[in-house]
């Protein structure tokens, strides 16, 4: 039901604010993946399990994920935003 | 099992196709299986399929949250291949198109299979160098690739007048895929259901796992907590798509996979105009020509994480453009409906099939072009379930490759990243 509803309000593309140049559609943007974690420090002693998991895993959650953009088609800046995988509404925060 | 052929259609013909068996039943749920599989798509339907009939169990439930068939298997564009990288991945493609040519027979059910090519239009080197170095792996496998020159490319394909020389992308050849087919995905469904359910497995639907259950004192699987009360089994698995990780997170199992958002139209139907399957890997968009003449068209996934089903209308436009600078006359076409589903990609993009650190929980996860694995990705899981050690086409599937970071990284054949 929540689904439905919030389907027939959303506009179809995001709007990206570029903390240079602000508001702008989302076709100027490229998608840089999930935020990542701190990387761990290699020069101390780490498990294996740790590593592992900072390579290769992602919080995959159905609502907020923290995600980098790129304004290739723009300034070339970098930034995180945080958006709901249900909605794409973008939020003022959320776990990492 | 009412056997479908000729003579029961015009048997039933005479009752106005009133007294058509039912193709599965709706037991009662009992509260103990020997398995649980969790989700009714192509993967978890043919591994019950598989289960009960190569390995003799079958006290076993499937557990469908919606209704049977209605996931992935209900939305992709259905087409079947082998042409991947790796020589992981390609003997597993290999049986898995195998398996279907025999399926309509073995399953008495029309699945509509029809073998007709997929031809890959290459408009860059980078890409045919690519493709080139999947023939020569292929090659060992006995998956093909050929490669023909422009002018036979048009030939076979009529309505690709774009990419000529002074186009953005002009056509250098294309690579013909020999085995590839398509087939009616609703039927592999069902056929699957059919046969499982006559074998004595039981398919739950609208019952939908809430959480994983284990055992306080070993940790190990016992059971599963559902909408409809807690159902218990020493072997679970979880077989849902792109709702894998939502729950594998209720037990605390982290796996390397993130859920995306992929889209596909159809357009009305016209008079057979192409009988083969068009990929267009350079610029992002493949199609084909259903029994009913609509031509099915797909693209790329939306980038970001994604648990929508609909469409954004800039990945719907990249891919109708792209398809307008090889197909023209296309532009004339009205297209009738657009849909998406949540797909599931494992970290280096090849599927997980496997045992996990929990005892009694199996993963079959990872399936973002796993339509044409349904066959082969049950019964390798129905093997992996049934004796707990893998079947050697699923070895390199296994959950253990990140813990080594031996990768089997396997990049889109079509379109995805
Ligand atoms: C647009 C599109 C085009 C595609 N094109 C192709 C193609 O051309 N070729 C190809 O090979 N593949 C293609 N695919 C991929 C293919 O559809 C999937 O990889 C495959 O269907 C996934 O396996 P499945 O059939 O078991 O999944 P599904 O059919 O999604 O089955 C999973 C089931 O699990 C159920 N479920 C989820 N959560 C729960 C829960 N908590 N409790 C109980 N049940 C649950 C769901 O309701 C669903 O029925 C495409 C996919 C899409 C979306
Ligand atoms: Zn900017």
């Amino acid at each position: 039901m929540f689904l439905k509803r919030e389907l027939l309000r959303r506009p179809d593309m995001l709007l990206l604010h570029c903390p240079f140049c602000g508001p702008r559609n989302e076709i100027e943007f490229a998608h840089g993946g999930p935020e990542k974690k701190r990387r761990p420090d290699s020069t101390s002693d780490i498990e294996d399990e740790m590593w592992i998991e900072y390579l290769t895993v992602s919080r995959n959650p159905i609502g907020p994920v923290a995600e980098r953009w790129w304004h290739v088609r723009g300034c070339g800046g970098w930034f995180t935003i945080y958006r709901d995988t249900r909605t794409h509404d973008i939020i003022d925060e959320g776990p990492l | 099992m009412q056997r479908y052929s000729i003579f029961s259609l015009a048997r039933n013909a005479f009752s106005n196709h009133q007294s058509w068996s039912k193709a599965w039943r709706s037991p009662p749920l009992k509260n103990h299986y020997d398995v649980l599989i969790i989700g009714a798509g192509g993967h978890g339907l043919s591994t019950a399929y598989y289960l009960a009939k190569n390995h003799g169990i079958t006290n076993v439930a499937v557990l469908e949250r919606g209704w049977l068939g209605g996931g992935n298997i209900a939305r992709n564009t259905v087409t079947i291949r082998s042409n991947y990288m790796r020589d992981e991945s390609i003997p597993f493609y290999v049986k898995s198109v195998e398996l279907y040519e025999g399926l309509t027979k073995e399953l008495n059910y029309n699945l509509m299979y029809s073998n007709r090519s997929m031809i890959d239009i290459v408009q860059t080197y980078p890409k045919l160098r690519e493709i080139k170095r999947r023939m020569y792996h292929m090659d060992l496998y006995d998956s093909t690739y050929e490669r023909i020159e422009t002018d036979e490319v048009r030939r076979r394909i009529p309505p690709l007048t774009g990419g000529g020389p002074d186009s953005r992308f002009p056509i250098i050849c294309g690579m013909v895929h020999p085995q590839a087919a398509v087939c009616r995905h609703d039927a592999v469904a069902w056929s699957f259901a059919r046969a499982a359910d006559n074998l004595g497995v039981e398919i739950h639907q609208n019952t939908e796992v809430i959480k994983l259950i284990r055992e306080d004192h070993n940790g190990r699987i016992c059971g599963v907590e559902t909408n409809r009360g807690i159902i218990r089994a020493n072997k679970v698995a979880v077989v849902v798509s792109g709702h894998t990780t939502s729950i594998t997170d209720t037990i605390g199992l982290r796996l390397p996979i993130k859920s995306f958002n992929l889209t596909a139209f159809v357009s009305e139907p016209v008079k057979p105009i192409i009988d083969v399957v068009v990929n267009c890997p350079d610029i992002g968009v493949y199609l084909s020509q259903s029994d009913k003449g609509e031509l099915v068209i797909g693209g790329a996934p939306d980038p970001g994480q994604s648990f929508r089903r609909d469409i954004k209308q800039h990945v719907f436009e990249n891919a109708v453009c792209s398809m307008l600078e090889l197909f023209p006359a296309f532009k004339r076409l009205k297209l009738m409906r657009q849909w998406g589903g949540t797909l599931d990609i494992a970290h280096d993009a090849t599927p997980i099939v496997s045992k996990t650190d929990i005892p009694g929980l199996f993963v079959s996860a990872g399936w973002w072009g796993g339509f044409k694995a349904v066959p082969a990705g049950g019964f390798t899981l129905a093997h992996l379930i049934a004796n707990n050690e893998p079947h050697p086409l699923i070895e390199p599937f296994s959950l253990g490759r990140f813990r080594g970071l031996d990768f089997v990284l396997e990049a889109g054949t079509t379109t995805a990243t």
